[in-house]
């Protein structure tokens, strides 16, 4: 290994596209960075914003989530109220300086297999570009971490 | 615990109050309780209430270890002097009570974990514009003097709330706490009714719940409004106005006291019990009311500018959680 930066990313797919899409890329035997732990959700709009808060906190150096296109979430209309929490969130990082590019929504269908590999493999070079998050929590002086 | 209460000390109650970083309000909200503070202080001793009686920490030092039966400290943790008294009065105390939001989630001056020490010190001592600056004072730990060394408490690059510094056996919410809240459990103390614990001695549902104004089962956010920009209706609820409010991400128990008065929740009482994040819960419930109507027909770039309109998120949905939020500090400071 030259030491490259590898980083952790987390992803949260929905069980009727995104996920279904990543199904279709492994099938087809497309490659893409193995830098993703996926998450399988019903629905985008089950990412609480907490898990993706979390998933920060835990170590993840970026987070991608993705949904069905719009007009085409399972349940109607889950991933329009995805995309509002996605961009309050971003906002929330900015000025936490958190580099927004950090959090990633996409709209991936079932029959997008290419289309997941590809942006899978974007957003993994994105965040090895910006490098570590290391985002610890501050702890009092003469404190070890807690909560 | 209670039990212990009782056989420990009888029937007059050992209380302490100690204040760290806060405002004042929180020793305001028990005189708040008028004439039923009497009732107190029939029934218990006064140890340690630095606001209002002359006690030292030497005196503190010298009690045994649970002397107090219980102590309500209020502020959060800024510098190490609060750190090393909320250590010592946890020792001394059989009962230690986070009482009110600093001391609960960091509150207001939970909002300086935007900025370090450094960013603090700047602003404070020297680019106040009302500051003469000239010698570039600003607090040190320790200073030579001729008559000898002077030394100041060590101020943190952070804000904590209390349990992130000692261990704490229950929680009082609110800034301040609401009268009824200290009143419950006050009595709970000297019943010896206290819940479990790690209690927050708070009800469990959230705002709304509570809340009188006229409301939706499925809420619906027409736009964002800030308060100045509408004569809010003080009949309808506050969110179907489009006015942010707190309601649907934080505990009841305030009696809506803001609400009462025309203003929206701003979330003192912190989260309901099955949230960790309550500024990722209020942007959660957002994102599921907002422009409900419209949304499929917004472009992502509308979508952008409606959320635009939210001003400061942080001061918005953490104005007294960031301390205590899953992210409780700005990044690199
Ligand atoms: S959002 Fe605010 S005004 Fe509306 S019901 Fe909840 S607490 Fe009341
Ligand atoms: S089911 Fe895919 S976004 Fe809702």
């Amino acid at each position: 290994m030259s030491g490259q930066f590898e980083p952790k990313i987390a992803g949260f797919f929905c069980k009727w596209c995104t996920s279904a899409g990543a199904d279709l890329a492994g099938t087809t035997r497309l490659k893409y960075p193995p830098n993703v732990i996926p998450v399988t959700m019903f629905c985008s709009s089950r990412v609480d914003p907490q898990y993706i808060l979390q998933a920060f906190r835990d170590g993840a150096d970026g987070v991608i989530i993705g949904g069905c296109h719009p007009g085409d979430c399972h349940y109607q209309a889950g991933n329009y109220k995805t995309m509002k929490r996605i961009i309050l969130v971003k906002r929330l990082m900015q000025q936490m300086s958190i580099d927004e590019g950090r959090l990633r929504l996409e709209w991936i269908s079932a029959a997008e297999g290419g289309k997941f590999a590809r942006i899978i493999h974007e957003f993994t070079e994105e965040i090895r570009n910006l490098g570590p998050l290391q985002l610890a929590q501050a702890v009092a002086p003469g404190h070890g971490a807690k909560g | 615990m209670a039990d212990k209460l009782k056989v420990d000390s009888g029937s007059r109650l050992r209380f302490g109050f100690y204040w760290a970083a806060s405002c004042g309000g929180c020793e305001i909200a028990v005189l708040d309780v008028n004439e039923k503070i009497l009732d107190v202080v029939a029934n218990a001793d006064i140890l340690f209430w630095p606001v209002a009686m002359d006690t030292k920490y030497e005196d503190v030092r010298a009690m045994p270890d649970g002397h107090m039966d219980v102590c309500f400290f209020n502020g959060s943790i800024r510098n190490s002097e609060a750190k090393e008294i909320a250590q010592l009065l946890r020792k001394k105390s059989k009962v230690l009570v986070a009482f009110g939001s600093c001391a609960h989630h960091g509150c207001i001056p939970g909002l300086a974990n935007l900025h370090n020490r450094r960013e603090v010190f700047d602003t404070a001592y020297h680019r106040e514009p009302s500051l003469d600056d000239s010698a570039g004072t600003e607090p040190k730990t320790k200073t030579r003097v001729k008559e000898g060394d002077l030394s100041l408490p060590e101020f943190f690059d952070h804000v904590f709330p209390l349990d992130r510094v000692v261990d704490v056996d229950y929680y009082l919410p609110g800034c301040p706490p609401p009268v009824p809240l200290i009143l419950n459990a006050v009595t709970a103390i000297f019943e010896g009714n206290l819940p479990a614990k790690g209690a927050v001695l708070a009800p469990v549902k959230a705002l709304c719940d509570e809340c009188a104004r006229n409301k939706h089962v499925a809420k619906k956010m027409p736009d964002i409004r800030r308060t100045w920009e509408i004569q809010a209706d003080p009949e309808e609820c506050f969110l179907e106005q489009g006015i942010i409010c707190m309601g649907p991400a934080t505990r009841a128990g305030c009696e809506t006291r803001c609400i009462n008065g025309n203003s929206p929740c701003t979330g003192c009482l912190g989260p309901t019990p099955e949230v960790t994040d309550q500024g990722a819960k209020m942007i959660s419930a957002l994102g599921s009311i907002l422009k409900v109507d419209a949304e499929k027909e917004m472009s992502e770039e509308e979508t952008k500018a409606l959320l635009d309109k939210v001003k400061d998120p942080v001061g918005t949905f953490y104005m007294y959680g960031l301390a205590s939020a899953i992210i409780n500090h700005r990044r690199g400071k």
